[in-house]
């Protein structure tokens, strides 16, 4: 077992630039970003989106994802205690431009979304032999 | 209205008595209406964030854990107590990753809650849906709502 204990974050509402016409709240799912020396890898806690509720952009180096969640509870339950809520999510980051966007790919795992962003040949980092002269 | 019993002491929050004016305003916004439009509010940071509802049959208890696969979760209903033990492993932890942000934390919970009504331990039913979690506890024979037919005398 792990001795750190989990606790439960308030949870950030996106803020938007124009006015939304949807009565729905959406929420900045927290991510996780991560670089290695062939790809960047974004993980991104989005809880009750399904597979088909995920959209993935990357336009003019800025990353869009984007989550839309069903509503789980049925329309006879009464609430009782209510610490969620049942909104989408979105964020945006600003990329660097040596993605390789042919090659992005996402994974949807308990609620988790993981997309990898390949690093284009040029960009990723070379060893240079130095040679006896 | 519905009759709820939270009214244990939150053990692992010092800031126990804002949490239970928290309560008696959730409580009063019950009664006043819209409820729903309200934010919702982590109950002093104990995780995972939970949702009760109930209809005439079941109690529906949904937790939110994501990236908590089902084997690491463990749930036990003993009497009106339920308890929700589990671990987040999924942590990337390698040296030759550079982070440039890490939110998505790692560890252990556990959370005890009274449930509302009795139920029958032996029928509830557990579920882990793209990271919520949703256990149905069907309610005891004896706590259903029951018509009572008036006799003409």
């Amino acid at each position: 077992m792990t001795d750190k204990e989990l606790q439960v974050k308030q949870r950030q509402e996106v803020r938007q630039t124009g006015e939304s016409t949807k009565p729905e709240r959406q929420y900045v799912p927290a991510v996780d970003i991560f670089e290695s020396s062939d790809a960047v890898t974004v993980r991104a806690e989005m809880p009750g989106v399904p597979k088909g509720g995920v959209r993935i952009g990357l336009e003019e180096g800025t990353l869009t994802i984007e989550g839309a969640r069903a509503d789980a509870a049925g329309s006879a339950e009464t609430f009782l205690l209510r610490e969620f809520e049942t909104g989408h999510y979105l964020r945006r980051f600003t990329m660097a431009e040596t993605i390789d966007q042919d090659k992005i790919e996402a994974t949807m795992t308990n609620g988790i979304l993981t997309v990898v962003l390949p690093k284009r040949e040029q960009a990723k980092p070379r060893q240079i032999e130095v040679k006896a002269g | 209205m519905a009759i709820i019993r939270f009214d244990r002491p939150v053990f692992r929050s010092p800031m126990s008595e804002f949490e239970r004016m928290r309560r008696d305003m959730n409580a009063l916004m019950r009664v006043v209406g819209g409820y729903e439009d309200f934010p919702a509010l982590p109950a002093g940071g104990v995780y995972p964030a939970l949702n009760i509802s109930e209809d005439t049959d079941n109690v529906y208890v949904r937790a939110e854990a994501p990236g908590i696969a089902a084997t690491d979760l463990q749930l036990s209903v003993e009497g009106e107590t339920m308890v929700i033990k589990g671990e987040r492993k999924a942590c990337a932890a390698d040296e030759k990753l550079s982070f440039h942000r890490r939110e998505i934390e790692c560890g252990s919970f556990s959370r005890a809650i009274t449930l509302p009504t009795r139920v029958r331990t032996d029928k509830v039913q557990a579920k882990s849906v793209d990271g919520i979690l949703t256990i149905t506890l069907p309610k005891a024979e004896e706590v259903k709502p029951k018509k009572i037919t008036v006799n003409v005398g």
